[in-house]
């Protein structure tokens, strides 16, 4: 592995913040977007990891994963926004049961 | 013809259980017929078998089971002594409990359960390795929990609930020991003399090890057997129906642990390494301590089922007792203590279901002058309660004699000393009912004359369900409950009166024990 | 040529093919629904028999390049015994739970028309879980899986399966998240996907670099995640008691074993380079964890179907425990994996068979807590032996495959000289043994006055529980001919003992 560049540190933060948005927000949506957060993260990891080699050619195995991943994510995040959705028109919350607790708003 | 012998003997009463079930309940006829022929068409085989293996044919049965274990079907001698023994009183007992539960709910179920056991019973007779044994000893638990909670009060569901837990809990200790010994010594299959007696010095695993697994062996088996302190489920699924009790006690759940026991020994120790490996004297201290323990117990009871369950924990032990004792007399004792105890406890059994049925007395203090209303039965009752104080000529005094021989054969004198104080102890709990039946004066009025529904133990009249109501019974028992009765007391004295004559129990069991030893 | 044409497309096949059908019942009518899965079942089944018959000769695996193009660029399909022995599992699983789903659900029904689509994308997500020999595939297929999953959980589309099933995603998304980086960190060290080239590397490499650690990591907390071990468990007992008893069947006996192999897989392939001595005592002890926690719970619960979901949390904790003893050149790895199989198969058959059972309880008591359900047992007998079989099994008595999973777990434990576990092994047993009983018990209670003659459900719904349960209760005597088939000692490292 080699390659020290912007995007390394960018990616791990991305990807430690996307985390941790997953594990401690509240709300649904948030940790929707830190899901995303995170996913963007690997990504750039992915490509900070496998840089364009020196005659400038991407490795296309990067970039083949990176398509479909971001696919595999647009699809998820859709299905999790239409059910957050749903949840809130049938129940009025934004937060599932568990995490409600922390949160002032009923 | 030979091949099918032997799934034929497990299948009669399998498949016959499994119709059973789809039954309705109102269709007593057939149901009824279905359960008497498995019975006949059971012994039927296994008298074939019998006959085929004085021909000299061996009848054997392997199948694929586990990885590196086969499941294995034999009929030994051994195996031969116990399925006569449980074919034989299961004709008895189906006849009973036809005669019993008419009218009572949930027959369809009751008798196919009861026949689920019969079928793990005489898997566990033919069994011919620790892995089939195991299977089979597993079924039984799980045949047997839904006969201990047919009736479904909350007492009864209470009862079930703790012979659950002590029956499994036994089964997973005595896999433990099954595990523990095949993955030193590779897939063990029952053989005369012991396993060990063929295996080399270098294959042998170490003594300590092999008293581990013994001891493992003795908990897993002792549950089911009723060794002190295992017996605690014993007395409490007294709760069950007369012939599940029968059942119980004399034909299937006891004697299948004590008949674990006698293969465990004999034919996977061995009796001779047995003695090597210093267990056996343990095993005899146990057994005694059963023994007098279960005999004090008894004197307590006044529920009649009850005494005659702590009678049942203390007999078994003299089977196992049988066992620890080093010497051909003493296993002669516990051998034939296992045919013996069983006609003689099942004969109780049946007179104890009689009382309740035809006059509402469980308790034996209700029992006075009960001699001269049912004399029959009363007198079938005798003969099993002196059988087992041991007096002749009733099979239990050949039994004890030769433990008494067994004991003076391996220099233990002091068993001999617990043989005798605890026969003192028998006839101190059976003599006073016997003079309370025949001598003493009726009461004006019986607790439920003509013949109720089923109702047992602290079960009151708002208990009974589905009672019958038929015409008051002025005589003894009904006749079928009274036939088998009858023929299991008959059994019982003949096994006594018969048994220096070829073929009968004692025969066969010395025959059985000369090939136990090394010459 | 053709042969090799349809060797080729046979193992894409075994995914694509349920995709179509998928599609092909979100885009056609109702009634075509039952014919087109029929047809689809019958055309799987097709195809799972013809591999079977083309590895009946030796175990080497069946290999498939999609289009041609070679890893690691292009998609490999790789057919071995265990990914055979999932196919076939899978099948049956499914094959009894459409025909329970055809006559469940009231005809017409919204919920019916999400299931069947959903259910089919399902399978072949899993499908392709078994089959694909590289990470990244894995990925997707764990993607699909999941996704499909949560839609299935949510498939009522009340507050509480939408709350569940949230949970459930955001829990899995968690897990997909973990698992790519995982898969970035391996193709950034080794520079391909495919899954034998990580064990390559490594040993190439000599030392253990802090990125295989790192992912080794990364992937056991992501697939622990999805498969429910205990401390991560927390999304399973909503899903799966809350959800459509078909769903319940579904995800507990199929989604939760295809992470399980996964992992198994990648463990497989880091054990030889990497010290796995701790790491797999660590996954036995939360296993043992997950075993308590999950069978104490169950004893408390009042309702059937969060019953057999804590169930489930339970015998997770069991399928982890092998991995203790499944460890290059231990005595006993063979017969870790064998059980791990063994044990695998046996929950699958046996929880799916107590879900479609319980429902049928539910469906006719009309309420699912333990109490309401003494009438229905009267009214399905079949419904209870169905229970009672699949509860042998789960419990581990002879002659069930449980049976034979606990004891070659026994003597895997005894051989590589951990022999403390069996203590938990046998004592496990008495506590399954208790919540198994707490339902079995309601067989013998007095059928409550008010018990009315409802009209009986069909039967078919019964007997597709019965069948399930009667392979998992019988199976035991199936295992020796299993353990040789699966011969697992060629699925594990070179020189690898009994």
């Amino acid at each position: 592995m080699s390659g020290v560049s912007i995007w390394l540190p960018t990616g791990s933060a991305l990807v430690l913040f996307g985390l941790l948005g997953m594990l401690l927000a509240s709300s649904i949506l948030r940790k929707l977007l830190a899901f995303n957060v995170m996913g963007s993260g690997i990504f750039l990891l992915l490509l900070a990891l496998r840089p364009p080699g020196p005659d400038g050619v991407a490795d296309p195995v990067a970039q083949a994963l990176i398509i479909t991943g971001i696919v595999i994510a647009i699809a998820a995040t859709a299905l999790g926004v239409r059910l957050a959705r749903r949840y809130f028109e049938l129940s009025g919350h934004t937060e599932l049961p568990e995490d409600r607790a922390a949160t002032r708003d009923d | 013809m030979n091949d099918w012998l032997l799934p034929l003997t497990l299948a009669s009463s399998l498949v016959a259980g499994l119709v059973i079930f789809f039954l309705p309940e109102r269709s007593v006829a057939l149901r009824s017929a279905l359960n008497l022929g498995a019975a006949l068409l059971k012994l039927a085989c296994v008298g074939a078998m019998l006959w085929g293996t004085q021909q000299g044919i061996s009848y054997e049965l392997r199948l694929p089971f586990l990885p590196g274990h086969e499941l294995l079907l034999r009929a030994d001698p051994l195996g031969l002594l116990f399925v006569t023994l449980s074919a034989l009183l299961w004709l008895l007992t189906t006849v009973y409990a036809i005669g019993y539960l008419e009218g009572s709910p949930n027959r369809s179920r009751f008798f196919g359960f009861f026949s689920l056991c019969v079928t793990a019973t005489v898997g566990i007779a033919l069994s011919g390795n620790l892995v089939t044994f195991f299977l089979f000893y597993e079924l039984l638990t799980l045949a047997t929990y839904p006969l201990i909670v047919h009736r479904g009060t909350p007492q009864v569901l209470q009862a079930g609930a703790r012979y659950l837990a002590y029956t499994l809990g036994g089964g997973v200790v005595l896999l433990a020991a099954i595990v523990w010994l095949q993955v030193q010594v590779g897939p063990v299959e029952f053989q005369a003399g012991g396993v060990f007696a063929t295996l080399d010095a270098s294959a042998t695993p170490e003594a300590w090890m092999l008293v581990g697994i013994f001891a493992l062996f003795i908990a897993g088996l002792g549950v089911k057997t009723a060794l002190a302190p295992l017996h605690g489920w014993l007395p409490q699924s007294m709760v069950a129906p007369a012939p599940v009790s029968a059942l119980l006690h004399a034909v299937a759940v006891v004697k299948a642990g004590a008949f674990g026991i006698v293969r465990v020994v004999y034919e996977v120790f061995g009796i001779e390494f047995a003695h090597s490996l210093g267990v056996l004297l343990p095993l005899a201290v146990v057994a005694s301590i059963t023994i007098v323990f279960g005999s004090l117990r008894a004197l307590t009871q006044d529920d009649l089922k009850r005494r005659l369950a702590y009678s049942t924990v203390s007999q078994v032990s003299y089977i196992v007792l049988g066992v620890a004792l080093f010497g051909p007399a003493g296993t002669i004792g516990g051998l034939v203590h296992l045919v013996h105890q069983g006609i003689m406890k099942i004969t109780l059994f049946f007179c104890a279901g009689n009382y309740a049925e035809t006059l509402g007395v469980h308790r034996i203090s209700q029992m006075a002058g009960i001699g001269r209303r049912m004399p029959w039965t009363t007198a079938a009752f005798s003969i099993g309660a002196l059988g087992m104080i041991g007096v002749p000529p009733v099979a239990g005094f050949v039994s004890k004699w030769y433990l008494g021989l067994g004991a003076i054969e391996s220099g233990l004198s002091w068993v001999l000393a617990v043989l005798l104080f605890s026969s003192l102890l028998n006839a101190a709990y059976f003599l006073p009912i016997l003079r309370l039946a025949w001598f003493e004066p009726p009461p004006a009025r019986w607790p439920h004359e003509g013949g109720h529904g089923p109702s047992h133990g602290a079960a009151h009249d708002a208990d009974e369900q589905g009672a019958k109501q038929g015409p008051p019974r002025t005589g003894d028992a009904a006749p079928l409950l009274l036939l088998p009765t009858l023929c299991a007391a008959a059994l019982a004295l003949l096994a006594g009166l018969a048994a220096g004559v070829p073929l009968s129990p004692l025969d066969w069991v010395r025959f059985i024990t000369a090939t136990e030893y090394l010459p | 040529m053709t042969e090799a044409m349809t060797e080729a497309l046979l193992l894409p096949l075994l995914v694509l093919w349920p995709l179509a059908i998928g599609l092909g019942l979100y885009a056609l009518p109702e009634r075509a629904s039952a014919a087109l899965q029929v047809l689809g079942t019958l055309v799987l089944a097709g195809l799972i028999a013809t591999v079977f018959a083309t590895m009946l000769a030796s175990p080497e695996p069946l290999r498939a390049a999609l289009g041609g193009w070679a890893a690691p660029l292009g998609i490999e399909l790789v057919a071995d015994r265990l990914a055979q022995a999932m196919l076939l599992l899978t099948l049956l699983v499914y094959a009894a739970v459409l025909l329970y789903a055809q006559a469940y659900f009231a005809h017409g029904s919204e919920a019916a028309q999400r299931f069947w689509p959903l259910a089919w994308m399902l399978w072949a997500g899993l499908n392709a879980g078994y089959l694909s020999a590289d990470l990244f595939n894995l990925y997707v297929a764990l993607e699909l899986v999941g996704l499909a999953a949560v839609g299935l959980t949510a498939l009522t589309g009340q507050s509480t399966a939408l709350a569940a099933a949230l949970r459930y995603l955001l829990a899995a998304l968690l897990a997909s998240n973990l698992f790519l980086l995982a898969v970035v960190l391996l193709y950034a060290a080794t520079g391909s996907l495919a899954l034998d080239s990580i064990g390559a590397h490594l040993a190439a490499v000599g030392t253990t670099p802090w990125y295989a650690k790192l992912a080794l990591a990364l992937v056991l907390v992501s697939l622990a995640l999805k498969t429910a071990l205990a401390p991560l468990h927390f999304w399973l007992p909503a899903a799966h008691g809350n959800a459509v008893t078909p769903v319940s069947a579904l995800l507990s006996a199929l989604v939760l074993k295809v992470s399980l192999l996964i992992f198994l897989r990648l463990w497989l392939e880091f054990a030889p380079a990497l010290d796995l001595a701790a790491l797999g005592l660590l996954l036995a002890l939360l296993g043992l964890l997950a075993s308590v926690w999950g069978s104490v719970l169950a004893l408390t619960q009042r309702k059937i179907k969060m019953l057999i979901a804590y169930s489930s949390v339970a015998q997770v904790g069991y399928l982890f425990l092998p991995f203790a003893w499944l460890l290059p050149g231990g005595l006993g790895a063979a017969l870790a994996l064998e059980a791990t199989v063994l044990h695998l198969l046996a929950h699958a058959l046996a929880k799916a068979a107590m879900f479609l059972a319980a429902g049928v309880l539910v469906l006719s008591a009309g309420r699912d807590d333990l109490v309401s359900l003494r009438g229905a047992v009267a009214r399905e007998p079949l419904a209870f032996a169905a229970l009672t079989l699949a509860g042998v099994s789960l419990i581990g008595l002879p002659p069930s495959l449980g049976f034979a999973a606990k004891w070659q777990m026994m003597q895997a434990a005894l051989l590589a000289d951990q022999w403390p576990w069996l203590l938990w092994l046998l004592g496990g047993t008495l506590l399954t043994a208790a919540y198994v009983f707490r339902v079995l018990r309601l067989a013998f209670l007095p059928t409550p006055e008010a018990f009315e003659a409802r009209a009986p459900l069909p039967q078919r719904l019964s007997l597709c529980a019965l069948a399930l349960a009667l392979l998992a209760a019988l199976g035991g005597f199936g295992a020796a001919a299993l353990s040789d088939w699966l011969a697992a000692e060629t699925l594990l490292w070179p020189g690898s003992g009994a």
